[in-house]
């Protein structure tokens, strides 16, 4: 069916917005083609209005003349899939970014598009099915080492109904568009199938049995795993004014984060927070399996001052390949940074289209778009019987630190953790500033049931600790209204568990080499420790006394977690700390 | 071929309408004024034969009988060493009685820099004001603005640090600039020396709206050409926040949909693009950003600062003459401070300035009149110190002498194992007497 493609002129152009004057078929959400002064512009059709459509161009329009050429693509906007992924940098539209630079230097040109996987490296691929097997979509045929992982071959995901396959490649190192095998439908149309594929990217891609998420993800932070934490295959976001460290936790969890696969969509943010990525994690150790972190991440980088329509594209690029890895039965975990500016980029198309707005100017349908976005995460076990997650966490940019905005509210809506970030912890440098008052985790009572004896025993000191925290909270409070004096010693001595509470295992700091990350084993070490002192009835003579024994006893276990575990002294300071505490007070 | 239209159709802000053929977006057309005089103006769109052009000196006076001319190129901007020393409106032409310039043009405003050939800065940018050195550390391609309420001295510091840094070059920004705030700049200088490794793009308050929105976009084109030819360029940008306002203005007029009190959904996007001109180039020069952005009412939330905060590399507040320690931040500072600086900068900064939280508490109790507990007093001894010795802003010392007051300050004040600092630090560096 290679007919001939629909084309059309430009009529009419606003700032990235034009619309097309075409002859023939086109679809909705179709790839377009510009061509203006030499080159070609990637846009999408985002309204068909008789013979006019309105295109939204991917890349600066400037210079785009009356009368020039659009031609229409057929395809929908789609992520090439298959190995190669890991490692790389791209764009918000899948373009590789590092091979844009040998390219074309040190600036972004428009119209350069390079294919997104390499087509010359030749793969060492193993079969694991055989001629006569009766196959269908996401049926596993064999697989390649791709770094640190066994990178499944699949079925296409577009193949119809089951197929026999007819013809297998031996094992041997193939490139990713050489044919590796050839599979008969139910109509006896005969498919070749290669290593890679193509899938439209605001398609959830997820083929098998959904799953309840109810194992914790770790991510080596305490406040997470603790009060706060995430299942494989949950949903988290972590909203807070600018300043407060967003992007610090982000790139904590992105390091220490128990997942297999990492993608680290950078969403109209500062160029300069992926540069870190791009630089440091080629050289960073992956705690789980000593290879290099960047072996196990793919980075999607549309940073503010690149163009916002394929802002708008970079997260569903992510999760489309969250979504490919999870088929294969791996772990992999999203980090969005930030929505807020993919929301902003729908609000400015909106805008454009000169669509009726609705709170803040957001368009009206920007909820169920959320919603959406963060249901492409999850547990599936596909055909194999292997079960994937993937675990989507979003950073989300509240205008003036207001939680009550649209982007925030719709957030909170449809995630299963809510990890916010305050102004007032960060300026008091208690970090992570996740606020402990105001977050939650729907996670935090599943563990309880379906934990094992480690994690219950975890949170069940989590929660009395917080409850401490709370009540501290309160004498906090009163304290800074009516003054010491006015608060009983019982009180002051409570008030001082919930800042000990907080001071040594709410607050991590990330910039010493030890206590950046804390494994679960650890956290429960700790835990065990600060909920003895929770526990304990201290009888102290003064204030001053109580003041300094929780002083004091704070910087012992802060000094504790700054030691690290194979370090001679561990248990030694650990000997001395328990001493403390079960001295009579 | 130049082609030349003799009706404008329809005239409202700062946008005329002309019937045109064969234009492309961001074209630019120059109109002959009846009265003699001419002025440029740029495609912003164009719907079949209808165009829109976006007038840089106004509408005022413009006549619908006035010559239209399509040049047939996008905005351009002059670039070469001679562009130094002197000082330019937004539309690009000298406004300091000097010649003419003739260099190479190149286009503004143009393409986004390869997050794949960023590299990490590591370069310290010394300012010797404590408040930046030692808690909030300026790195070189840094991209920060100072927040301010309108009268406290930003330009003073501004032109402060611009003057104790070692730049290569300096291109400063001037947004709705006071004629008093211009001489000011032109003058200090003047007189450190430094105008002449100084180029000027001057917007003031009386000048059209359009060459506003020109002059960051003027600045980062010069800034960026000198980046590439291996220069360290420090860019001043005052006030982005009458950027933004210039943006809002036209935006309304043209009738777009206005977001948050009533500037474009655009926003973030527009100072973005401006702010992400800060680069340090592998193996070549870099662009240092540090911007000022007024807070209407005092108010961060305003969304041009809360904008602004979410795209820069930090903040630093001014507050009653001092940068205010808390809302200050410098997001950069941690690939210079205990790396190329001494190893306890970060521990030392981060345990004075919570003391300095605590301290505030304190503070407000003393002034409900309660009784403070012996911790108390010692906070407080501690804040009027650190208040004295090191915010300061006439403070001018170098880093390690700053870091050695910090742990004088805290030896002073607290004991050793009161300050919640490794002990490996204090053994090594603290004041206590053992």
């Amino acid at each position: 069916m290679a007919s001939e493609k629909t084309t059309g002129i430009i009529v009419a152009a606003q700032g990235n917005l034009l619309t097309v004057k075409f002859t023939g078929v086109i679809r909705q959400n179709e790839l377009v083609f510009v061509k203006t002064g030499g080159q070609s512009l990637k846009g999408e059709v985002i309204e068909i209005n008789g013979n006019l459509a309105k295109v939204q161009v991917f890349e600066p329009t400037r210079g785009v003349r009356y009368g020039d050429t659009v031609e229409f693509d057929e395809e929908l906007l789609s992520v090439e899939l298959g190995p190669g992924l890991l490692q790389s940098v791209y764009d918000g539209l899948q373009n590789p970014l590092e091979d844009v630079a040998q390219e074309a230097g040190y600036f972004l040109p428009r119209g350069l598009y390079l294919s997104p996987l390499d087509r010359e490296k030749k793969w060492a691929f193993t079969p694991s099915a055989e001629v006569g097997d009766t196959v269908e979509r996401a049926s596993y045929l064999g697989s390649v080492p791709e770094g640190v992982i066994e990178h499944k071959i699949m079925v296409p995901f577009r193949f119809e109904g089951k197929g026999t396959i007819t013809e297998m490649k031996s094992a041997g190192d193939y490139t990713i568009e050489e044919e590796i095998a050839k599979i008969k439908d139910e109509n006896g149309k005969v498919h070749s199938v290669t290593m890679s594929q193509k899938w439209p990217s605001k398609f959830p891609l997820r083929f098998g049995k959904r799953k309840y998420p109810d194992k914790p993800m770790t991510t080596g932070c305490r406040i997470i795993d603790g009060p706060f934490p995430v299942a494989k295959g949950g949903t988290f976001c972590t909203p807070g004014p600018f300043g407060a460290g967003k992007t610090v936790l982000q790139h904590q969890i992105s390091k220490n984060a128990e997942a297999q696969v990492v993608i680290v969509v950078a969403c109209g943010e500062r160029a300069g927070e992926v540069v870190e990525i791009l630089r440091e994690f080629p050289l960073l150790d992956d705690p789980q399996t000593g290879k290099k972190l960047m072996d196990r991440t793919c980075i999607i980088c549309n940073t503010s001052s690149m163009p916002v329509a394929a802002r708008e594209s970079s997260v569903y690029v992510g999760a489309t390949i969250g979504e490919y890895y999870r088929q294969m039965g791996l772990d992999t975990l999203l980090l969005a940074d930030s929505t807020s500016r993919w929301a902003q980029a729908l609000r400015e198309m909106s805008g454009r289209l000169e669509e009726i707005p609705g709170e803040e100017a957001f368009p009206a349908y920007l909820a169920s778009r959320i919603a959406e976005f963060y249901e492409r995460a999850g547990l599936v076990q596909n055909s194999s019987g292997d079960i994937g997650s993937l675990t989507m966490g979003g950073a989300v940019s509240p205008a003036g630190g207001n939680f009550e905005e649209p982007v925030t509210q719709a957030t909170l809506a449809v995630v299963g953790c809510f990890m916010g970030l305050s102004r007032s912890r960060s300026d008091a440098r208690r970090y992570p500033a996740i606020d402990p008052l105001i977050s939650w985790s729907k996670y935090f009572d599943r563990f309880r049931e379906t934990g094992d004896e480690e994690l219950k025993t975890m949170v069940q000191i989590i929660h009395m600790a917080q409850q401490i925290l709370i009540e501290s909270d309160e004498i906090g409070k009163k304290m800074s209204v009516v003054g010491e004096e006015g608060i009983s010693l019982d009180d002051i001595v409570l008030f001082l568990k919930g800042e000990f509470y907080d001071s040594v295992l709410l607050q991590q700091n990330a910039f010493d080499k030890v206590d950046t990350t804390c494994d679960v084993h650890r956290q429960l070490e700790l835990a065990e420790v600060v909920g003895e002192v929770l526990d304990k009835k201290f009888s102290f003579d003064t204030r001053d006394d109580a003041r300094s024994y929780f002083v004091d006893l704070t910087n012992e276990i802060i000094q504790w977690n700054y030691t690290a575990k194979g370090d001679s002294s561990f248990k030694q300071q650990k000997g001395a700390i328990l001493e403390r505490i079960r001295e009579d007070k | 071929m130049i082609k030349a239209y003799n009706k404008i159709e329809r005239i409202k802000g700062s946008i005329a309408q002309v019937k045109a053929e064969g234009v492309f977006l961001g074209e630019l057309a120059q109109i002959k004024m009846k009265n003699g005089g001419s002025t440029l103006a740029e495609v912003i769109s164009f719907d079949d034969d209808r165009v829109n052009l976006q007038i840089y000196q106004g509408t005022m006076g413009v006549s619908t009988g006035d010559q239209t001319r399509f040049l047939g190129k996008p905005m351009q901007v002059r670039f070469g060493d001679s562009l130094l020393g002197r000082v330019f409106n937004g539309s690009g032409d000298p406004i300091d009685d000097g010649p003419e310039v003739m260099e190479e043009s190149v286009d503004i405003g143009g393409p986004s820099f390869n997050p794949a050939r960023r590299i990490i800065p590591r370069r310290m940018v010394k300012t010797n004001i404590p408040m930046i050195d030692m808690f909030n550390t300026l790195v070189i391609s840094q991209k920060i603005p100072i927040f301010s309420i309108p009268g406290e001295p930003y330009n003073e510091l501004l032109a402060r640090i611009a003057s104790q840094t070692d730049a290569d070059i300096i291109i400063l920004g001037g947004m709705g600039l006071k004629y008093d705030d211009y001489e000011f700049f032109h003058q200090y200088f003047t007189n450190s020396g430094a105008m002449e490794k100084t180029c000027m793009f001057v917007h003031t308050a009386s000048d059209p709206v359009v060459e506003c929105l020109l002059v960051p976009d003027m600045a980062l084109a010069v800034a960026e050409e000198f980046a590439i030819q291996d220069k360290d360029v420090l860019v001043l940008l005052t006030d982005m926040t009458a950027f933004a306002d210039a943006g809002k203005e036209i935006s309304i007029s043209m009738e777009m949909v206005p977001s948050n009190r009533g500037y474009p959904g655009s926003l973030y996007s527009d100072l973005a693009a401006r702010y992400e001109k800060a680069v340090d180039i592998d193996g070549s020069g870099s662009i240092t950003l540090i911007a000022v952005t007024t807070m209407p009412g005092d108010d961060v939330t305003h969304p041009v600062p809360d904008n602004t905060g979410y795209i820069t590399e930090g903040q630093f507040y001014l507050h009653n003459g001092v940068i205010d320690p808390f809302g200050s931040l410098s997001r950069l500072k941690q690939q210079v401070m205990g790396k190329v600086t001494r190893e306890d900068h970060g521990d030392l900064a981060n345990a004075m300035i919570r003391l300095y939280a605590d301290a505030k508490k304190a503070r407000d109790r003393e002034s409900m009149g309660f009784r403070l507990s012996e911790w108390d007093q010692k906070l407080i001894k501690f804040s009027v110190m650190f208040e004295d010795k090191m915010m300061d802003l006439s403070v001018n010392l170098d880093i390690e002498d700053q870091l050695v007051l910090g742990w004088e300050i805290l030896a002073d004040c607290f004991e050793y194992n009161e300050t919640g600092i490794k002990n490996e630090w204090i053994q090594k560096y603290g004041k206590w007497s053992k």
